[in-house]
């Protein structure tokens, strides 16, 4: 565990010199704000969208879907293209303790992000009276903190399968937009809609969790995936030793 | 301290390694030669607990590299073939984060050590992508001594550096040597020679010889190689002279004035070579002895089994 803690640690700090952590914090700062500025001063002030923490939440899942995975891609497949991981794999470090911390480190940089992010909802909240619903807003945050989560989990997965970063950034992408739009596939209410659904990542998040109720299930829906995610990782990164 | 018993890795149909099997001792320094593609890599990546074996089975210190690889990777210190280092971080901090992962007692003490012992004082706060190639070379050397680990696998230590600092690198995996198990791989002959308490020759994944640089060089000692130096020469003479009693073989040189004839034990074959080519109307211009060297005997087991081998 301590070793994953060290990686963690070493790929949290590396976000600080790396031009594409700088690149998706302004994308995501940026559009963020045009789209809550926007949103403020036509939506709230002529009363036609209700003031919530969700007036931020809402886009920024979409800017998250679109980002993380440039965040992640070059977490494996860096070391692999470069070859240093060569000495992380000579090093005395389990394979499952290198993935893990992987997705730490990139965790904590989400993390970071996202409580830079809470400058909206607060500005929102002086802004009107009597303020916003708080318990929406933090099971919102709750829920945005679960999908990254998942997207990490995921691209820390796909970044161990590459020696290139660009396709495992590619690659995640896709894989959480699958993920993303597969509920809408699934119309009725047929066992295999049923399943189809829940694999979806867009039903957790909005049904429950944007309505400010924290359900167990979702919870462990995302949790889950982000352990399968890096169970496979760390199996992969095994079999790159085999190849 | 390191034992193989038929180690052979395939990369898909491909065989890189076969049957390896070889020991190396306690404080020796052992050298793994052999040409470029000739599995040396392949074998110190298995040792170095990187990749498991396709078969066969190799242990260090005593455990096993594939069912107790992480006991493995606590002794060995590795330098990869082309050292593989982040960009982003200065010296100090590369050797910390590598120290870290293994768990080196009193780090920042040992890390300044080392530092020390591969020349790079001058350099530790410099980012390492900046760094020449000789200079990451030492980085690299610095990372596999970290630890302080029984046994050190260096892949091709000396590539990439000058010559005064080979003759550091050298003079430094000598010290080391005293003290631990160092199998270090090289094609280049004379420093098997000047370092090596033992040699393995690798060719196309199988070794073709094994024993002392003395012993290897011995072994062709009795087969005399003589150097002809003739103005011109042509097919008929090459051949007047291959036929001669007590001549084994005629080569002509590149650059075209010389012939290397290699003689069976226990000829003096020189008078005979001269008066043949006075006889067939060349002029002789020079008759030396070639000294044999680990290189005439490197390159005779690998051209044999490069014969041998090809599939």
């Amino acid at each position: 565990m301590r070793n994953a803690w060290i990686i963690a640690r070493r790929e949290f700090r590396h976000y600080f010199v790396s031009p594409i952590a700088y690149a998706v914090a302004l994308f995501l700062f940026v559009v963020l704000g045009i789209l809550f500025y926007v949103n403020v001063s036509f939506g709230v002030q002529t009363g036609e969208i209700t003031p919530d923490g969700r007036i931020v939440m809402g886009p920024m899942v979409t800017l998250l879907l679109l980002t993380v995975p440039f965040l992640t891609m070059r977490l494996i497949a860096e070391e692999a293209g470069s070859g240093t991981i060569e000495l992380l794999l000579t090093a005395p470090v389990r394979d499952g303790e290198l993935v893990l911390g992987k997705w730490l480190g990139a965790m904590g940089f989400m993390t970071l992000l996202l409580a830079l992010t809470w400058i909206y909802p607060v500005i929102l909240h002086r802004m009107t009276t009597p303020g916003i619903d708080q318990g929406v807003l933090l099971a919102a945050y709750l829920g945005v903190l679960l999908m990254v989560s998942a997207i990490v989990g995921v691209g820390v997965m796909v970044s161990a399968f590459f020696r290139n970063s660009l396709a495992a950034g590619f690659v995640t992408l896709a894989l959480i937009l699958i993920l993303w739009v597969i509920g809408g596939l699934a119309s009725g209410s047929s066992g295999a809609s049923e399943v189809v659904r829940y694999l979806s990542f867009g039903d957790h998040l909005f049904d429950n969790l944007f309505q400010g109720v924290v359900d167990l299930g979702d919870v462990l829906y995302f949790v889950s995936l982000t352990v399968l995610s890096l169970f496979v990782g760390s199996q992969i990164v095994e079999s790159r030793r085999w190849r | 301290m390191i034992r193989t018993s038929g180690l052979t890795k395939y990369y898909g149909v491909h065989p890189a390694i076969r049957g390896l099997t070889f020991e190396a001792a306690p404080r020796e320094i052992l050298g793994f030669l052999g040409p470029n593609g000739a599995g040396k890599t392949t074998t110190m990546r298995i040792l170095a607990g990187f990749m498991p074996p396709t078969a066969g089975r190799a242990t260090v210190a005593g455990f096993d590299v594939v069912d107790q690889s992480l006991e493995v990777r606590r002794r060995v210190g590795y330098l990869p073939e082309t050292v593989p280092l982040y960009p982003d971080l200065t010296v100090t901090e590369y050797l910390t984060y590598m120290g870290s992962l293994r768990r080196v007692p009193d780090l920042d003490r040992r890390v300044e050590e080392v530092v020390e012992e591969v020349a790079l004082v001058e350099r530790s706060e410099s980012y390492v992508g900046n760094l020449s190639k000789g200079l990451r070379q030492r980085v690299g050397l610095a990372q596999a001594l970290l630890h302080k680990p029984q046994v050190l696998i260096l892949d091709e230590p000396t590539i990439g550096l000058d010559p005064a600092q080979i003759i550091e690198v050298r003079r430094l995996i000598q010290e080391l040597g005293k003290e631990r198990t160092v199998m270090l791989s090289t094609h280049i002959l004379s420093e098997a020679q000047a370092l090596c308490d033992r040699v393995l020759i690798i060719n196309k994944g199988v070794i073709v010889a094994e024993d002392t640089p003395a012993n290897l060089q011995a072994q062709l000692a009795g087969a005399e190689q003589l150097i002809l130096r003739i103005g011109s020469h042509d097919a008929a003479l090459i051949e007047a002279l291959a036929r001669l009693p007590g001549v084994a073989r005629v080569t002509a040189q590149p650059g075209g004035e010389e012939l290397r004839v290699e003689t069976s034990p226990g000829h003096d074959v020189r008078a005979r070579l001269a008066r043949t080519v006075v006889e067939k109307g060349f002029d002789l211009l020079e008759l030396r002895p070639a000294g044999v060297s680990l290189e005439a005997v490197f390159l005779q087991l690998t051209q044999d089994a490069a014969g041998e081998g090809d599939d």
